[in-house]
């Protein structure tokens, strides 16, 4: 049993650097695609949705890949703390965006944003 | 009483779990913080229901991996919408009604909202909460009962009927 044991934390110290890896790898790559949302989408509170990404999946998967990789359980338990923090306060910070637009009196754009509006977008730009 | 017992080993849990020091010198002045810290605490009177929150923990315990995989559900459609060639996306306004009754359940309902990515909580007046989203389907007020339901359950249980 003791040996069983034995393995399966081998196991899992070989596995845990490129487990961590892929996490991260992917975490940047999520945080890439919500910078190209914020770039694509026509007004500030569709690109507060894209910015979201970035604030949730992208900061999250690169934490838990820091988590995976760690040298000392310490470390897990600080990735843990920046993660519960980062979770909390970056919703906060985007609902604060956004109330003061809203307060400012910025007008959401309503509606659906098809192809064909999206073709008008570029004939008004040309 | 409870809830400065609860403060404490939270504040025990956490010390310990960040130092890495386990000296008796070390050990001593976190002794000393952790009373300067509850003193302060006391001070200002956050030591309460709201402080320590030690009789919802099960609550949340139970909501926040339903939410986590919320979360990357709806990660997933804005990744798609972000990625597509061709722009799709009809945003929308909504005013929801909430059944949450405590201030505590309110802001989880709406943190909650916010943090599923597409849909962003822009205001709260009373009960009312004003909610924009990326998808006009996603964002109907039916979308968000289930959320509404199982916050007002973690954080009021009390007031919540069974």
């Amino acid at each position: 049993m003791a040996e069983f044991f034995a393995l399966i934390g081998n196991t899992w110290e070989i596995v845990r650097f490129p487990l961590g890896g892929a996490a991260c790898l992917l975490g940047a790559i999520l945080c890439i695609v919500g910078t190209i949302g914020v770039l694509r989408f026509p007004d500030f509170y569709t690109r507060i949705h894209a910015a979201s990404i970035t604030d949730t999946s992208g900061a999250g998967l690169v934490l838990i890949g820091m988590a995976l990789m760690a040298p000392h359980w310490i470390i897990v338990v600080k990735v843990f703390c920046i993660m519960g923090f980062l979770l909390l306060t970056s919703v906060t910070s985007s609902h604060a965006l956004v109330n003061a637009a809203h307060t400012a009196g910025l007008q959401p754009k309503i509606g659906p944003m098809g192809r064909s509006v999206h073709e008008e977008d570029e004939e008004d730009r040309h | 009483m409870a809830y400065l017992v609860v403060t404490f080993f939270a504040i025990f849990a956490f010390w310990m779990g960040n130092s890495g020091h386990y000296k008796p010198l070390m050990l001593g002045f976190a002794a000393l913080s952790f009373a300067i810290t509850l003193i302060l605490c006391a001070r200002l009177k956050i030591i309460d229901r709201e402080g320590a929150p030690y009789v919802r923990l099960f609550g949340w315990l139970a909501y926040y991996p339903w939410l986590a995989w919320e979360i990357v559900k709806s990660n997933w459609v804005i990744i798609k919408a972000c990625l597509r060639a061709e722009l799709d996306i009809s945003p929308s306004l909504v005013k929801l009604k909430t059944i949450c009754k405590s201030d505590l359940a309110k802001v989880t309902f709406a943190n909650s909202i916010t943090m599923t990515p597409g849909t962003v909580t822009v205001e709260i007046e009373g009960d009312k909460l004003l909610v924009h989203g990326l998808y006009e389907a996603n964002t109907q007020p039916e979308a968000f009962e289930e959320m509404d339901r199982r916050c007002a359950r973690a954080a009021d249980p009390a007031e919540t009927p069974a």
